[in-house]
């Protein structure tokens, strides 16, 4: 009972991580239908930043972990921001392909700025919570981990009160599901794919300066969770922001258990089994858990 | 006419192949011995990617399958290297298959997102069954010498089996795209919709793109642990996956005669060109140009720079330059590869 309760809080912590960054892909995707492949390189490189905020003195002093957190997020959405205005938007009118590979550029470019600013070598993130446990009725349960879990799961809460309860995210919302019709009620839909892009960086954020503390500090760090996000993304349906959540918490979870109960699952294999979970979500329910089927006229 | 000049053009690559060793260093006749392995990755990777327009971030995979199956023949089994070739193909086909059935039967970015994970589990996969692998440290190859009774350096032995196999695979590729095979592809391509109501099973057509593209890389990838003569995890990073797809953008997405750009631009510009490069700027700025990920940096932004300027790639830029005709720059515009490219 112990083993399972510590496996489900682990798998929860690592879940809501693939969670928060599986509703950053889903952001971007919902409204343009680009993948961004970037994600992932975009959440290391702003825990790069929190890491500077942290360890170099700015004006005189280096900030703690909370000052520095909330300080990353707001830098965060204005790189999002200015990314999409900057490398995206002239290609507002190519094909899906050239902007997927254009994203792919980014990532190319963000991995090796990261590497040349910082070096490759692997560095200690600090945590923000205490390495101890809480026992309750026998079970000990992660500090760390259950902070990871609050933590991430909030942001991603005030993201859908910002969504559901703001003019402003109700004009992002109809941006998403029929862009002209938005724009000819006065909506400016290409400075909210901007908005959109600056919030899924900030999500990104979150799960990269989550996950650096248990992972470490690396320009490769986010390239595994990104696969994770992914197949969390999908498992929930890619459509779907709710899906994409349960889809990360859900396969945070199932990896845990299968770790911790399948002994020729071991750390390596995590990876390929997420890989197969992918296909076979794709197979038996392309459009994932909570997607809509699109039927296109053939 | 156009068929003429596709003549003339693969001659001069045959001429251009036979020349280059006569003029290089050893050295650099073993660099051009890795454009002539990329190169076939490329033509591969390019039935996928530019003639079917499935985006790929896995393929360097591929060849890490291939290379480890010649490995082991050649290791374990004591095959001979060239003999292990097909195999390594076959191998990789076959696993380029078994992925793409589920994969390749969803539109849009899916198969694209599925890829990404190929490079990271197969890499996984590795360090789990070392006794097979060699496991995190890899395996050592016998070291490259010539054979048939032969007498040559060994680079200029490698470069001549590569490119012996590359010219045989852009004849392959040739021949694949040319024909009806071809123009499905190329429907799948420009309108999913248009080539099912035309009878095309665009399912089936592009796993058998993902299958082909996997062979190629297969090939390629053997021969590049026979040229290396050493393979491990690392030997094939999603790095290498990435640059491949790079190489096909710049080079041309739908040109096989572009993939020579293409491969000339992968092997080169992570040792030679990017640092030349950077080092233009560092006479005016202070920084580190050998850091590590600086040509990193250098790649990302010709990539970008291509996307923005000559989305058709190298293969294109030289088209508008020989032809100067208007329909290119209509291309350029959709954003669209010329769809009837040759060769």
């Amino acid at each position: 009972m112990q083993q399972f309760f510590q496996a489900l809080m682990t798998g929860l912590a690592d879940g809501s991580i693939y969670a928060s960054l599986a509703l950053a892909l889903v952001l971007i995707y919902k409204a343009t239908e680009v993948i961004n492949f970037a994600q992932g390189e975009m959440a290391m490189f702003t825990t790069y930043i929190a890491y500077a905020l942290l360890t170099h003195p700015h004006f005189g002093h280096t900030l703690s972990f909370w000052p520095a957190f909330f300080v990353t997020l707001v830098i965060a959405f204005v790189f999002g921001v200015g990314l999409q205005r900057v490398v995206i938007k002239p290609l507002e009118h190519a094909s899906v392909l050239t902007v997927v590979m254009a994203t792919i550029a980014l990532l190319v470019i963000l991995n090796g700025l990261a590497a040349w600013i910082w070096s490759p070598e692997l560095k200690f993130f600090p945590s923000p919570f205490p390495t101890s446990t809480w026992v309750v009725g026998g079970v000990h349960i992660s500090k760390q981990d259950t902070g990871v879990f609050g933590v991430t799961l909030a942001c991603v809460a005030v993201l859908w009160l910002f969504f559901r309860f703001t003019k402003l995210g109700l004009a992002m919302r109809a941006g998403a599901v029929n862009p002209v019709a938005a724009r000819l009620l006065g909506v400016r839909t290409s400075w909210l794919l901007a908005l959109g892009w600056g919030f899924a960086a900030v999500l990104g954020a979150v799960s990269g300066m989550m996950s650096a503390p248990t992972n470490f500090l690396s320009p490769s760090m986010m390239q595994a969770v990104l696969i994770f996000a992914f197949a969390g993304a999908i498992l929930g349906g890619l459509e779907s922001p709710v899906g994409a959540v349960v889809g990360g918490l859900g396969l945070g979870v199932l990896l845990s258990m299968l770790g911790t109960y399948v002994h020729p699952v071991t750390p390596e294999l995590r990876l390929p089994v997420a890989l197969l979970i992918l296909l076979v979500v794709l197979l038996i329910r392309p459009a994932g858990i909570f997607g809509r089927v699109v039927v296109r006229r053939v | 006419m156009r068929l003429r000049w596709g003549y003339l053009g693969f001659a001069l690559l045959v001429v251009a192949v036979i020349v280059a060793p006569l003029v290089s260093t050893n050295y650099r006749t073993f660099q051009l011995a890795f454009v002539g392995i990329y190169l076939i990755a490329l033509l591969g990777l390019n039935i996928l990617t530019g003639f079917t327009g499935q985006i790929s971030l896995g393929h360097g995979a591929f060849m890490g399958i291939g290379a480890y199956a010649t490995t082991i023949l050649v290791v374990d089994h004591g095959w001979n290297d060239l003999l292990t070739l097909p195999v390594a193909g076959i191998v990789a086909g076959l696993a380029g298959l078994a992925f793409g059935l589920p994969a390749t039967r969803f539109a849009g970015p899916y198969l694209a997102l599925a890829t990404f994970a190929i490079p990271l589990s197969f890499i996984g996969v590795l360090k789990r069954f070392p006794h097979f692998t060699g496991g995190t440290l890899g395996k050592q190859l016998p070291s490259l010498h010539s054979q048939f009774g032969i007498d040559a350096n060994p680079s200029v032995w490698i470069y001549w089996v590569s490119w012996i196999v590359a010219l045989a695979m852009f004849l392959l590729a040739y021949a694949l795209v040319r024909g009806r095979f071809g123009r499905a592809l190329r429907s799948v391509r420009d309108s999913e919709i248009a080539a099912t109501a035309s009878g095309v099973s665009t399912s089936g057509i592009k796993c058998a793109a993902f299958g082909i593209s996997a062979f190629f890389c297969g090939v390629a990838g053997g021969l590049f642990a026979i040229a290396v003569t050493y393979v491990n995890p690392d030997t094939f990073p999603i790095d290498l996956s990435i640059l491949l797809l790079v190489g096909i953008v710049l080079g041309g997405a739908g040109s096989l005669s572009g993939m020579i750009f293409g491969a000339l631009f992968v092997e080169f510009i992570r040792i030679t060109w990017g640092p030349a490069l950077l080092d233009l700027f560092s006479q005016v700025h202070h920084i580190n140009t050998r850091a590590p990920g600086s040509s990193l940096v250098v790649y990302g932004v010709v990539l970008l720079l291509v996307l923005y300027a000559a989305p058709a790639g190298a293969a294109g830029l030289v088209r508008r330059l020989v032809t100067g005709r208007a329909a290119v720059a209509a291309w350029a515009k959709q954003d669209r590869t010329p769809a009837d490219e040759q060769a």
